[in-house]
């Protein structure tokens, strides 16, 4: 527990930090039998809202109807308790180091609105590439990789590794 | 006990979304406190100056991959009840590729905006508003990606499987890996110029 900030807040030894999230991963798969995710509980709520809006649409649709209409319970999902628990964890953490803030985080050299309209378009590619991989960077590669699943290992050396040479093409709004 | 004590019946399912809330309030605070809710800390992996990423992610992967392969050795869990990610190789290489473009755009995925925002990052929930609208337009657009999507279908395949070798060999080949990737972030971190964030 260094790295001080100047702001006072500071984080855990990351080795620590990933002790604490394998743990967390270990137990879920433990008590309930399956890993952790996140962008799951984005798809159901989607389902969930096209079915309120348009339930013939969600009825017609190939995917939708894998989620929602019928006797389905998208809102009433695994998934969509452990995102509120998440944000739950995640403020506690920020309540104890010192780290809750109303903020757009960027780099001195790109404005706000720079770093915005990439964070969206970021979420939007990150969002589609959810659903065709079947998961994110938790509940495909790292769940994936826990239970030593092969996708689960191909979808994390293809997100690093675009990563890695997408974000060189794109260091202008980090570095 | 033998887990997963929902599905063995041990516990009522309705707590499973007890547990939920709870694994999940364990997940946000891992993240957040070892730094995932700064998009900038995240993205430092990429260029050097910061692997965070890389030191949390792969430890993680470690301490699940063995405490579930001594768990299963001491027959405390049941492998077949756990859900495996299926392997569908064309999605999962395109739709991690997607995913990887979207990572350096945005500086989050998708459990680490969820961090960002509760501790109240508007960049984190822009990003995580931007998912809705990517997970929309696929699901509206799905004719289009349905071929993709069902094809190279290897179900439950395991990785040790594809290498021919045990589990217990694959996650020591895994653990030698990380360390290796452990030491290689810090030398790497030292000659990179420090970014301050």
């Amino acid at each position: 527990m260094k790295k001080i900030k100047n702001d006072g807040s500071f984080y855990v030894n990351p080795y620590l930090g990933g002790v604490m999230l394998g743990t967390v991963l270990l137990l879920s798969f433990y008590i309930s039998g399956r890993g952790l995710g996140a962008s799951g509980a984005v798809k159901n709520t989607v389902a969930a809202t096209v079915n309120i809006v348009a339930p013939q649409h969600v009825e017609k649709s190939a995917y939708y109807c894998q989620f929602a209409g019928g006797d389905k319970e998208p809102m009433s999902n695994w998934l969509i308790y452990e995102v509120i628990g998440v944000l739950a964890g995640a403020f506690i953490s920020g309540i104890i180091f010192n780290r809750l803030k109303f903020k757009v985080e960027h780099s001195p050299k790109i404005t706000s609105r720079r770093r915005l309209i990439f964070a969206l378009g970021g979420g939007v590619l990150f969002g589609f590439g959810t659903q065709l991989a079947r998961g994110c960077t938790s509940g495909a590669a790292l769940s994936g990789m826990a239970v030593l699943s092969f996708g689960g290992y191909i979808t994390m050396i293809a997100i690093f590794g675009t990563a890695f040479v997408a974000a060189w093409v794109l260091r202008k709004n980090w570095i | 006990m033998i887990g997963p004590i929902i599905s063995s019946g041990i516990i009522s399912p309705a707590w499973d979304n007890i547990f939920a809330v709870l694994l999940g309030m364990g997940f946000g605070f891992a993240l957040e406190s070892s730094g995932f809710s700064s998009s900038r800390k995240i993205i430092g992996t990429f260029f050097g100056y910061d692997f965070v990423v890389v030191k949390v992610f792969f430890t993680a992967a470690i301490v699940a991959s063995i405490g579930l392969l001594y768990l299963s050795y001491f027959g405390l869990v049941d492998f077949s009840q756990l859900y495996i990610q299926p392997t569908f190789l064309t999605s999962a290489i395109v739709g991690g590729i997607i995913m990887g473009i979207g990572f350096a755009m945005g500086g989050f995925c998708p459990g680490t905006s969820l961090a960002a925002i509760g501790v109240g990052r508007i960049d984190g929930l822009v990003f995580f508003g931007g998912m809705f609208m990517g997970v929309f337009l696929f699901s509206e657009s799905f004719s289009l990606f349905e071929n993709m999507f069902y094809s190279g279908s290897q179900g439950a395949k395991m990785i040790n499987e594809a290498f021919g070798i045990s589990p217990e060999l694959f996650t020591f080949f895994l653990v030698l890996a990380a360390v290796g990737m452990f030491f290689g972030a810090a030398w790497v971190q030292k000659k990179v110029k420090k970014v301050e964030y």
